[in-house]
């Protein structure tokens, strides 16, 4: 397996080129635009089959892509912040048609203020759109998750569409060594693409997208749900064969760093999992027994794996890299609800860090941590604000 | 010349569907049907054709019909022929959009779907309005009209999309009429042995929104070409030239006066008041300038730009 030394966007470039996609269509956003650039000169040096559609919009970009995948085609796009808002109304198009495919979403905070740093409000936007929701943490698992991607996505039960969100700047410019599998191990794990049950057939000709009265619109819903149920299980499925295949198993739905023992856990999704591993790892010299629950997929939400990560712990502090003004905290309102219901259910602490790019160290995180074990009261804490400071 | 006869009997767009009596873009879809045989994968943005194709599970189209949101039927026909190009599938992909989703929310799409040149025949039925949203005005809506977010009737022009789409040097661009269904037989057919981005503006006269007899669709789409309020053309590579009874109407005199067609339908009675003699000037002027257009492009051998 060679190994390169890439940016995370070139990672999930040569994770589209290992995928075969057939189509892809996108317009450039930063800070997305190196992949499709990537993928472009790809395209052009017949390094990749495909047909690169440049686009004159991102909303346009999904139709495309709708127009392609409906057709049978194997299909990408990417894009950011602002350009995943302006296309929203096609990821929404896209998870009501049952189409697979993937993109990948490098993660930025959203204007106004400008800012073309990261955080995660852009995919929550999206949140129920009917879309697979992957975070990943590192570019190696980035590539991995593009190739996974494919596989769950076009799952004959699944067959729902899959955003891959990698950490703007932080992982989408930041250089890491990664290791390229090779053609045929990817070509054995995601055979060429099987068409889809309903894919546009002039012989058999069907309506896509009709209306339907409110004796059928409930039950294409119902589908939808039952398709995400079934996902989380093919995700854990697939994770493990990939890591038959190449060594590389990623958790799953999640990973659970130190979590068997601990007290306390973090729990959050994306890139920053590096700095709170570490944060845990200092943390546990100092005997303070911490872990780190880093989500994988937030759609389907995996409540019952992170019911048993936090098993035995006291308290979790769920961090955030995303604000739900009034809320204020998405991940935190999600992790409480799945552990609402368990027997012995921990104190869930509630943390907001890193919007538009703030930067958040393991010394924070060990903060968090500190913070965490404390009675106190159970509003959400605002971490590194300018001239406020909670503790 | 297509002679009616030999069109083929088989009916592509079944009876019993749920447009309005005397609708123009059932007739169109029927007409389309027929051109094409029924080889053909259709791509339907918001409008009067969502709600005409009735409800699921059932559908009158025999032909594949991919509905899409309404600024994105260019854009998902581009992706939709890339991929039954990958299966060697060649069929023509047409997009079939109202006046709204073209010249309005779809223009974006549009144009960047003629400027890559794209290998898809997009027709435009148009109307005139937002007919199937209750009658409010569109960019296409001819000054002065009445519509339901025009009370007073329509103070701006329209856009001419025909020529806004031939700016992008497509190889093929027409206007036709529901009311000529031969000469829009032809048009299809001509566009679609043609590669690259096709566009066929469709003149269609709606009964519900133009206030008018529903028996009457065909004939008030014959006046709007004799008085030559609505003017049949194509652009071949780049060069207009007038076609069917448009042909001969380049000298006004031989126009039937343009009243005889606004007089048939309500949306334009109150023009004929002597308070709202600007905006009857309006789309006099309107018109008048089309035909310059179409006048000056002639003199200069049909070349437009
Ligand atoms: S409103 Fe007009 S165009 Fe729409 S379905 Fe009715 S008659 Fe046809």
């Amino acid at each position: 397996m060679p190994r390169v030394v890439v940016s995370g966007n070139e990672a999930v470039a040569f994770a589209v080129k290992l995928a075969r996609v057939q189509v892809v269509a996108a317009y450039p956003i930063t800070p997305q635009t190196t992949i499709v650039e990537k993928i472009a000169e790809l395209v052009e040096k017949g390094e990749l089959k495909a047909r690169f559609i440049n686009v004159e919009s991102e909303h346009s970009a999904m139709a495309a892509c709708i127009g392609a995948a409906a057709g049978g085609a194997r299909t990408f796009t990417a894009t950011s912040s602002q350009g995943l808002l302006y296309m929203s109304e096609m990821v929404f198009w896209a998870g009501g048609a049952r189409l697979p495919i993937v993109m990948a979403v490098v993660n930025r905070s959203i204007a106004p203020p400008w800012s073309i740093w990261c955080d995660h409000n852009d995919a929550f936007a999206v949140r129920d759109a009917g879309w697979i929701q992957f975070w990943a943490e590192s570019a190696q698992e980035a590539m991995d998750m593009v190739i996974q991607a494919y596989r769950v996505a076009e799952d004959e039960g699944v067959l729902l569409p899959a955003m891959v969100n990698l950490d703007g700047f932080y992982l989408s410019h930041a250089y890491e060594p990664v290791e390229v599998p090779e053609q045929q191990t990817v070509d054995r794990f995601l055979p060429e693409k099987t068409p889809a049950p309903y894919r546009i057939d002039v012989d058999k000709p069907m309506s896509y997208g009709t209306i339907a009265n409110p004796d059928y619109y409930m039950e294409f819903r119902w589908k939808m749900q039952r398709a995400m149920d079934e996902a989380a299980r093919v995700i854990r499925e697939v994770d493990e064969e990939w890591g038959r295949l190449t060594g590389r198993s990623w958790g799953g739905l999640l990973e659970a760093y130190r979590c068997d023992d601990a007290d306390v856990g973090i729990v959050l999704i994306g890139s920053w999992a590096g700095d709170a591993k570490e944060a845990v790892d200092r943390l546990r010299s100092r005997g303070v027994r911490a872990g780190v629950v880093r989500l994988r997929v937030t759609r389907p939400f995996p409540a019952r794996e992170l019911r048993d990560a936090v098993e035995g712990m006291s308290a979790v502090a769920v961090v955030d890299r995303s604000l739900s003004p009034g809320l204020p905290s998405v991940l935190a309102a999600e992790v409480k609800s799945a552990l609402f219901n368990a027997k012995r259910r921990p104190v869930v602490r509630s943390f907001i860090a890193g919007l538009g790019g703030r930067d958040v160290s393991p010394k924070d995180f060990e903060r968090i941590v500190e913070c965490s074990l404390k009675e106190g009261p159970e509003e959400v804490t605002w971490i590194g604000l300018r001239g406020v400071t909670p503790w | 010349m297509v002679t009616v006869k030999q069109l083929p009997r088989e009916e592509y767009w079944l009876p019993g569907h749920a447009a309005c009596p005397g609708c123009p873009a059932s007739l169109g879809l029927r007409m389309l049907g027929k051109a094409l045989e029924g080889r053909f994968v259709l791509v339907v943005p918001a409008g009067c054709t969502t709600v005409i194709q009735g409800m699921y599970p059932k559908t009158p189209s025999r032909v594949p019909l991919l509905n899409i949101a309404f600024a994105a039927s260019a854009a998902a026909a581009t992706g939709l022929r890339a991929a039954l190009e990958l299966r060697g599938i060649d069929v023509p992909v047409v997009v079939w959009a109202g006046d709204g989703g073209t010249v309005d929310i779809g223009l974006q799409a549009l144009s960047g779907a003629a400027e890559r040149n794209e290998d898809i025949l997009y027709i435009c039925y148009d109307n005139e309005a937002y007919q199937n949203t209750g009658i409010q005005r569109s960019g296409a809506t001819p000054p002065g009209a009445w519509t339901t977010t025009t009370p007073l009737g329509k103070r701006e022009r329209r856009k001419v999309a025909p020529l806004i789409v031939a700016a992008h040097r497509v190889p093929y661009v027409a206007t036709a009429s529901i009311a000529y269904p031969l000469d829009f037989v032809e048009k299809v057919r001509k566009a679609v042995s043609k590669r690259g981005f096709k566009y066929i503006h469709l003149h269609a006269p709606c009964p519900t929104g133009w206030r008018f007899p529903p028996s009457e669709t065909v004939e008030i789409g014959r006046l709007a070409v004799e008085t030559g309020a609505w003017v049949l053309y194509e652009i071949e590579d780049g060069v207009l030239r007038l076609t069917g009874r448009s042909a001969s109407l380049l000298d006004p005199a031989r126009r039937k006066p343009l009243e005889e067609y606004l007089k048939r339908q309500g949306r334009f009675a109150h023009l004929f008041r002597p308070e709202n003699e600007q905006l009857l000037e309006l789309l006099k002027m309107d018109i008048q300038e089309n035909w310059e257009a179409i006048r000056s492009a002639l003199e200069r051998g049909g070349r437009i730009l």
